[in-house]
């Protein structure tokens, strides 16, 4: 039975990459047929980071359905703040360093993290805890403050953004996932897993001048779309992000959205974050510009949702 | 007696390296109480009106004579090093070249002098040209660090794209062409009389040099020959990078006299000694030479007076205000322009430290008299960092007072100035936002503007002027926020916290 697993998961993953997993999750829910049982979004509440995230994997088919033994591996976390853990301005290490240990046991020959922090880099690697738990766990920090670690890339669907310089780290890897933390956000009004995309580019000033909510759904059809985001709701930011003043800004909510659909993961954690902070989901205009460019869907009824508390 | 050369190179080894590496690091490596090293510098601890380091260099020199110069000063490090390179360079039977010249004491003492009085009337411009320590901090980071940079990063290019990203590559620090010239003209300066002519700079121009020359005189130990053992062979005499010796008259000037006792070693009769001036005074006949030294530097004060008398001294002060187009940003801890421009000498050991390098040094923007004095100047991701005050803990001369974190945190640089007319919300009716995202204390933050749009807004009062926002601000070349300088650094009120969200949230909410 295992072996015919395997077959099975890795015709799967075949398939996805030659047509894209968003893609291939529309399709699926669109036309309601189960090819495959695992769920397209994994809601979990109640457990610290790495519990519930080995928990949201094992019911997407385990870590070993996106990671193969020897690939190489990108984890793009929110690391764009010098602020400790408890501001909850960066994505939580304790989850970034599970990712990285799950990896690893599942084979990955080597595990990248790295963001293009607002702050000064150093300061926020060390200071968000991220870097020490991914040293920790096997993983590599690696730096993207300087504009000779990007290369342009084109995006034909992009309707502002044509082209964008992206890290070379995540050009060259074999599978990535995104992993944002659930935001308030001064400009694009929330910071969720595609506003997290702004850290794989070089060039954010381009955003802000040319539509920033466009921007954001343009890049979010760059077609090397991560295996899954994984948002980080351990704590959020409620409001005065994306660096927020104090704790007063920050909530537990000790929760987790993972899900292959960039547009589905935003709605949901958008749901979530309406429960503290309520916020018209039309005024975070990028989520359904993203929909628009067919990158996902904001309908979560039609999808196969999963939520488990702890 | 001959081990005293060794003593010397091992002390301005200890003392030279550190500060050498202190400047060139570009990693924030280095642990940061090594700036002790600087501020033992003479120049350093008067303005900082550090009394005991003061009391303390000033015994040394009583004791040792200018030991400081040998050791301690990191300029006069350099220029022994320069000096002993040349001889890789000459004949051999000329390896060793110097001969006995007069001192040059009416250009001397009239630098001394001048500096002095321009600092009395109120600039510091001659200490922060002429201050040996700060000529070698501008030599070092504006004219050897770049190079370790373009090292590092062409190096870390070639690890990268083999996956190894042990390295990173570092910006530079921005070229700017006055303050450039600056450290150019007095590193060729420097290195060009210490090649030839030994230690003739800190024996003619450095005002530092001049003044320990003063102590030295009457220092306890200094360096004398004894007659009786003296064949005048001239040995020590070529020896002597400071010309300082007359082997023929068998005397020593130790006002010029470095104590760097290369004589003692290099005396095969052993006539050369470092002793007591005052125990040996008796069996010494009385030399009966007429100390110049006085007369000339009276003269020489007096020529200078009236110089400056004559001159304009407002011309010489420099008016700063009448310079400025937008007020430039001083680092925090400044307190206020006077302050400041005082006691700044452009080391640049605070924009070396700064790890967003925004810190640069200035060109004419603090006025003539504030020539390589470091001023903030914003671009894309370059801004001051809120939880940063390594420029304040560094800075040696008290230009920047040390600011506790939670004090730097509320020191108010400068206020952000909005331009709605150039903001892509006005201009382009969209959404950005980017600098109240980067605001650290939200005195920029948004608020409605129309059909769901937000527009930032400033709080001045809880504004502290770090240019995140206008570092971050698409709108190009003008950007729609900016930071006005203020003269006057106050404290920034406050901000307020948001209020908490005490509910319990137990359900998913889709």
């Amino acid at each position: 039975m295992k072996r015919r697993d395997f077959f099975k998961s890795a015709a799967i993953v075949g398939l996805a990459s030659v047509f894209k997993t968003n893609a291939l999750g529309s399709v699926v829910s669109g036309n309601h047929v189960a090819v495959h049982s695992e769920p397209d979004l994994v809601a979990v509440m109640g457990g610290e980071p790495g519990v519930m995230l080995t928990r949201a994997l094992k019911e997407l088919g385990g870590i070993g359905h996106f990671v193969k033994k020897g690939q190489k591996v990108v984890i793009k976390p929110n690391i764009g703040w010098d602020r400790k853990p408890e501001l909850a301005a960066n994505t939580n290490p304790e989850l970034v360093g599970t990712l990285v240990k799950l990896c690893k046991s599942a084979g990955a020959s080597e595990v990248i993290v790295f963001d293009n922090t607002c702050h000064d880099w150093k300061k926020s690697y060390t200071n968000s805890g991220i870097e020490k738990a991914v040293i920790a766990a096997g993983g590599k920090m690696v730096p993207a403050n300087d504009e000779s670690y990007f290369r342009e890339v084109e995006l034909p669907r992009g309707v502002n953004l044509k082209k964008a310089k992206i890290h070379h780290a995540l050009l060259e890897c074999d599978v990535w996932f995104n992993m944002p933390i659930l935001k308030h956000h001064g400009g694009a009004k929330n910071s969720i897993s595609m506003k997290n995309l702004m850290g794989i580019v070089w060039d954010r000033g381009f955003f802000h001048s040319h539509d920033l909510h466009q921007s954001i759904a343009d890049i979010a059809t760059f077609h090397k779309s991560p295996a899954l985001n994984i948002v980080d709701a351990y704590r959020i930011m409620k409001s005065n992000g994306p660096q927020g003043k104090s704790e007063a800004d920050v909530v537990m909510l000790k929760s987790l959205i993972v899900s292959h659909d960039f547009v589905a993961a935003d709605t949901a954690a958008m749901k979530l974050f309406s429960q503290v902070q309520p916020t018209d989901m039309k005024d975070v205009r990028y989520i359904a510009l993203a929909e628009k460019n067919h990158v996902g869907t904001q309908q979560l009824e039609k999808l196969n949702v999963k939520r488990i508390k702890l | 007696m001959k081990s005293l050369k060794k003593v010397r190179l091992v002390l301005a080894i200890l003392f030279f390296l550190p500060i050498l590496l202190f400047f060139i690091d570009f990693t924030g490596k280095l642990p940061l109480f090594l700036h002790n090293l600087v501020s033992i510098q003479l120049i350093p601890a008067l303005l900082s009106l550090n009394v005991v380091v003061v009391i303390l260099l000033v015994i040394l020199s009583l004791l040792f004579g200018r030991i400081y110069c040998s050791t301690i000063c990191p300029l006069g490090v350099f220029q022994d090093i320069a000096s002993w390179k040349s001889r890789l360079f000459r004949k051999k039977s000329k390896k060793y070249r110097f001969e006995y010249s007069k001192p040059n004491n009416i250009i001397r003492y009239s630098i001394l002098a001048i500096t002095i009085i321009v600092f009395i009337f109120g600039s510091s411009f001659l200490i922060l040209l002429l201050d040996p320590y700060s000529i070698f901090g501008r030599t070092i980071s504006q004219l050897i660090r770049p190079l370790f940079i373009w090292g590092n990063n062409g190096l870390t290019g070639i690890l990268s794209k083999m996956g190894n990203y042990s390295l990173y590559q570092v910006e530079q620090v921005s070229f700017v062409p006055v303050a450039f010239s600056i450290s150019v003209f007095f590193f060729v300066l420097v290195a060009v009389m210490s090649w030839f002519w030994g230690r003739l700079y800190c024996n003619t121009i450095c005002p530092v040099g001049t003044v320990l020359g003063f102590i030295s005189k009457i220092s306890i130990f200094h360096i004398s020959i004894k007659d009786s053992d003296c064949t005048s062979c001239g040995l020590c005499e070529k020896h002597c990078k400071s010309k300082c010796i007359d082997s023929d008259a068998k005397k020593v000037d130790d006002s010029r006299c470095v104590s760097c006792y290369n004589c003692i070693s290099t005396c095969k009769k052993g006539a050369i000694t470092y002793r007591s001036r005052y125990k040996y005074k008796k069996d010494r006949p009385v030399l009966n030479v007429v100390d110049n030294g006085r007369r000339t530097f009276l003269l020489a004060s007096g020529a200078a007076l009236s110089t400056v008398a004559f001159a304009n001294t407002k011309k010489l002060i420099g008016n700063n205000e009448s310079m400025l187009s937008r007020k430039p940003i001083m680092p925090p801890g400044a307190s206020n322009f006077e302050h400041f421009n005082r006691h700044c000498t452009g080391c640049q050991l605070c924009v070396t430290k700064c790890p967003m390098q925004v810190l640069k040094p200035a060109a004419l923007q603090y006025g003539i008299s504030g020539i390589t004095q470091p001023h903030l100047i914003f671009s894309t991701h370059v801004f001051c960092t809120y939880d940063c005050n390594i420029c304040t803990s560094v800075c040696p001369t008290s230009a920047l007072r040390k600011l506790p974190i939670e004090e730097k945190k509320r020191t108010q640089i400068g206020v952000a100035k909005f331009r709605k007319n150039k903001c892509v919300v006005f201009t382009d009716e969209k959404d950005c936002g980017a600098c109240s995202e980067h605001c650290p204390t939200q005195a920029v933050h948004m608020i409605p503007y129309k059909d769901g749009l937000t527009i930032p807004e400033v709080t001045e009062n809880i504004c502290i002027g770090c240019g995140a926002c206008e570092s971050i601000c698409p709108a190009r070349p003008y950007q729609a926020i900016y930071v006005e300088g203020n003269t006057n650094q106050i404290l920034a009120k406050k901000p307020s916290e948001a209020k908490k969200f005490n509910k319990k949230i137990d359900d998913f909410g889709f």
